[in-house]
Formats: C-alpha cells, structure tokens, sequence
C-alpha cells in the first residue's frame, strides 16, 4: 500500500474527473490520515494496556467498571477514552513568563518527529506508506527531531525543573542514540540494504532465518539496541527527564491539556517506532516463525503488529518492575558498558560473516 | 507539482535562513536553524541523494543543533543578551555584497553547468559506501582521525587542571 500504489488505484477509480497532481496530493494524503488514525487508537489501546498491566505488575485490579451509574465500562475498557476526554477539556494554560512562540512549537514538533517515522514501517509485505531506499536510515533520523523539542520544551517553560528535564533528556538521548545506531549497523551489515522492506526479506525462511538467530553476536546487538531505544523514549528505569519524584514532570511540568497529551501521544508513538524498528530489524518483521504456516500477507501484519506489541509489552514490564537509575549510572551503562559492547559486536559480525558465511 | 513543491522547499530555506541571521535573539535562531536544514535536506532529495539528505538530518537536526541549544540553555541569562546585527562599516559592506552578487549572479548563468541525461540513480547508499572504501579511502580516513583528534582534544580540555 505505498503511495504509488494508491495513486494507480485513483488513478484507475478517478481518471479523468480530477488532475493528477490533486490525486497525487490525495494519495499522500490518505496515507496521512491512515498512520493518524492508527496513533490515537494503538494509544487508546497501550494506555489502557499500561493502566492493566502495571496494575497486575502490583497486584491491584486496575480500572473496573462496577455497579450502576458512571463508571468506565466493562474490566474499565473505556477508561483510556475518559483519560481522552479529559485531556482534551482540560483548561490549556501557557504560564507568564514562558517563551511563548517555542512553548507552542515543541509539543507540537515532537509529535510530528514520532508522525513521519511512521512513513518508513513497514506493516505487511506490501503495507508501507514510503518503500524508502534509506529506510531504517531516515527512521533514526527523524528520531532526532524528538530530543530537539524536548530541550525546546523544557527551556521555554522557564521552570527550573523543566529545563533540568530538558538538558537531562538531550544528554540522555544523544548518548543512546549512537549504542542504538551501532547495534543496527550489524544488521545492516548482514542484510546489505538500508531498505526496510529488504532487510525482512532477508530474514526469510523461519525462526532461524530471523537477524537476532543469525549468529552469536546478534543477541547482544538487540539485548544493547532494545535498551537503548527504551532510554531514547524516556521510559523507566531511564525516566530521569521527567522522573516525577525530583523533577514534578520535567520537561512536561507547565504542560497542560492538548499540550500535555502530545507529550504523552508522541512517547507512546516512540515506543511503538523503536519496538517496530526492532521487530523488523531483528524478529523476522512481517515474516511467521514457522514457514507456511500462517505465512500470508494478511498474516504478515498480525506477525508485525503482534511482534511489535510484544515487544510494547515487555517495555511495559520493565517500566513497573524496575526503579529508577541514577544519572551517573545512566551514562556508566552507555558508555562503559554498550558502547563497547557494540563495537565489539560490528567486529565479531564482520569478522562471523568472512569465515562462515562467504 | 514538483516544481511547485521544489519552490516551497526553496522558500522555506532562504526565508529561515535569513530569520538565523537577521533575528537577535539567538535561540530563535537556532530553532530557525532547524528548518533551514530541513529545507536543504529537501533540495538533497530533490538531486536524488537521499543518503547525503539523511546524513543531513542525522548529523545536523540530531547533532550539531542540540549541542547549540544545549550550548544556548546552558548559557547564564541568554534572554537579556542582544545580538545586533547592525555592523558599522553598513555603506562598505553594501557595496562589497552588491558587487559580490553581480559576482555570484554572473557565475551561476554563465557558467558551463554539466546536466547529466543520465536516468535518476536508484538509491546512492551502495555507490557511496564502494567509492568510501575504495577511491576515497584515505580521505575518509584522515577525516575521522581529525574527528578522533578533536575528540579528545575536547574531552582534556574539559577536565580542566588536575
């Protein structure tokens, strides 16, 4: 479903009646719409996912729906719509003294920075808004447009708290980036291609066909690569800019409202990009387990969104399980400890592929 | 369309381009910055160089501009600092950019620009990736022990006496 694609089926529908730069237009448009749609109900679905699963995590029963009268559904099933609501009516405040042209800006980019990654994933073998050549490139490019609004976040708040939370997730984020960056070197190493589409192809042929199967090494390149995108999403045990115990809310602490739900939408939609660009760079992306069975391209996106949200999942698990690092702590374990690690990992992948694989 | 796209990149660009250097206030024009190279990221796409337009974001949006801002946030009272952009010698540097213009101006129309008829290549990643390690290896190489240089040029500079 790439935008050509859509564009011929207009095309073909349409010929005639409109120009085709309007049904080019169109047909990017739709692709738009689509990937929006997606973000708020995949968000709907992870907060409530998130508000069960820490709940069971500490033995409590999460939101219920009991008795007569107001309250949110059966097992609590509309409570993320009513957090929605909420957010939505909330008064939106812009504090006095906060620079305001940035303070509007950022939520807003950092939303956007989360939106475009979208464009290069794939959902099914033929389910990609943008086949791009530079596929996982452009993935890990864009990414870095959510650091920048952080730090504009938290600086045009003017709020000390803010701004240590914005300074906190641009050191944190430019650190993790370059582990997270190296561990999918290797892959790209193995598959040959920077095409997102290409590198699951490679990984045809069954569960051990899968990157993270492929040799030794390639365990530890995910195991560095999936910590690290959790500490480039902000999520504990990595939460410091916004660990809510020293810093009220970091970055988002004079953030309220539509404001404060693009933080909060754009972090969610982060965690399902690191997740997805793991389930496809590692996990077989839209490929089954087993071959043949369940191995249709209806199949693929069921494989794709199921790997995916697994993977979701255990981000969840760790959020509740684990306490918080110390910001010393934070940079030891990237710098001392993955860094080398995946450096390690790009030579014993290299030196793998000459004596086995050639 | 694509003309009308290309035009709207190329605004975009020249428009936050001239808001980095003409406004006073130096985070505006870091955050101006990031459009502009987006706009330039943009033209890359628009000569098929798709690797160049990623290396673009990556290492300008991701890199370079954070450390700016994070150079601008940690900077004691940025708000009050005035950056005039009001020079002296305003009637010398009229003439001089005038006349570097015409210079410029003549340059771009006359010169022989080589258009190639060639079909637009599919994905320049693998062709930048042979000639890096084969023609340009030695350049390739000297530039990162200039970045291994500086690297930790910076990191003794930063500790300081001891």
């Amino acid at each position: 479903m790439t935008v050509d694609y859509i564009f011929d089926f207009l095309t073909s529908l349409l010929d005639g009646l409109i120009g085709s730069d309007y049904l080019l237009l169109l047909a990017m448009l739709i692709p738009c719409l689509a990937i929006f749609g997606f973000i708020t109900v995949y968000a709907l679905v992870v907060i409530y996912a998130e508000l069960k699963v820490s709940s069971f995590i500490q033995d409590k029963v999460g939101p219920m729906g009991q008795g007569v009268g107001l309250h949110a559904g059966k097992w609590g099933l509309l409570q993320p719509v009513a957090d929605a609501l909420k957010l939505l009516l909330k008064e939106d405040i812009i504090p006095s003294s906060a620079d305001k042209p940035l303070f509007i800006l950022a939520p807003f980019m950092i939303f956007i920075g989360a939106f475009i990654s979208f464009v290069a994933i794939p959902f099914g073998d033929s389910i990609i808004v943008a086949d791009l050549n530079i596929g996982l490139f452009y993935i890990l490019g864009v990414g870095s447009i959510a650091v920048l609004s952080l730090i504009l976040a938290g600086w045009a708040s003017n709020n000390k708290w803010s701004l240590y939370g914005g300074m906190r997730s641009a050191a944190q984020i430019v650190s993790y980036e370059i582990p997270a960056g190296l561990s999918l070197i290797v892959v790209i190493m193995l598959a040959g291609t920077l095409n997102m589409q290409d590198i699951i192809t490679y990984q045809a042929g069954g569960l051990f066909s899968w990157i993270i199967f492929d040799n030794p090494f390639m365990p530890v390149a995910f195991v560095v690569y999936f910590i690290s995108a959790i500490a480039e999403t902000n999520r504990t045990p990595f939460d410091l800019p916004e660990s809510e115990s020293e810093l009220v809310a970091g970055f988002a602490t004079e953030y309220s409202g539509m404001r404060y739900a693009f933080f909060f939408l754009s972090e969610y939609a982060n965690m399902f990009v690191v997740s997805a660009v793991a389930a496809a760079g590692f996990l077989g992306g839209w490929h089954s387990p087993i071959v043949g069975i369940m191995d249709s391209s209806a199949w693929g996106v069921f494989w794709m969104i199921s790997k995916t949200g697994f993977l979701i999942f255990v981000m969840i698990w760790l959020r509740w399980t684990l306490p918080r690092l110390r910001v010393d702590q934070l940079m030891n374990v990237c710098w001392k400890v993955f860094l080398p690690l995946a450096l390690i990992n790009i030579f014993g992948v290299a030196i793998w592929t000459v004596v086995f694989n050639s | 369309m694509a003309e009308l796209v290309f035009w709207t990149i190329a605004a975009l660009t020249i428009m936050s381009a001239a808001f980095v250097v003409l406004n006073n206030q130096l985070i505006y024009s870091a955050v101006a910055l990031l459009f502009t190279l987006f706009g330039v990221a943009g033209l890359y796409i628009f000569l098929w160089a798709d690797f160049i337009a990623g290396i673009q974001i990556l290492v300008y949006v991701g890199g370079i501009l954070v450390l700016v801002i994070f150079g601008i946030m940690l900077t004691n009272k940025i708000k009050s600092v005035r950056i005039s952009h009001k020079s002296m010698q305003q009637g010398v540097g009229g003439v001089v950019s005038f006349w570097f213009f015409i210079f410029l101006f003549i340059a771009l129309t006359k010169a022989p620009w080589a258009i190639s008829d060639a079909i637009e290549p599919i994905g320049t990643v693998r062709g930048i990736g042979v000639l890096l390690l084969t023609d340009y290896l030695l350049p390739f190489e000297i530039i990162s022990l200039l970045l291994l240089g500086a690297l930790i040029g910076a990191a003794v500079l930063s500790r300081g006496e001891s």
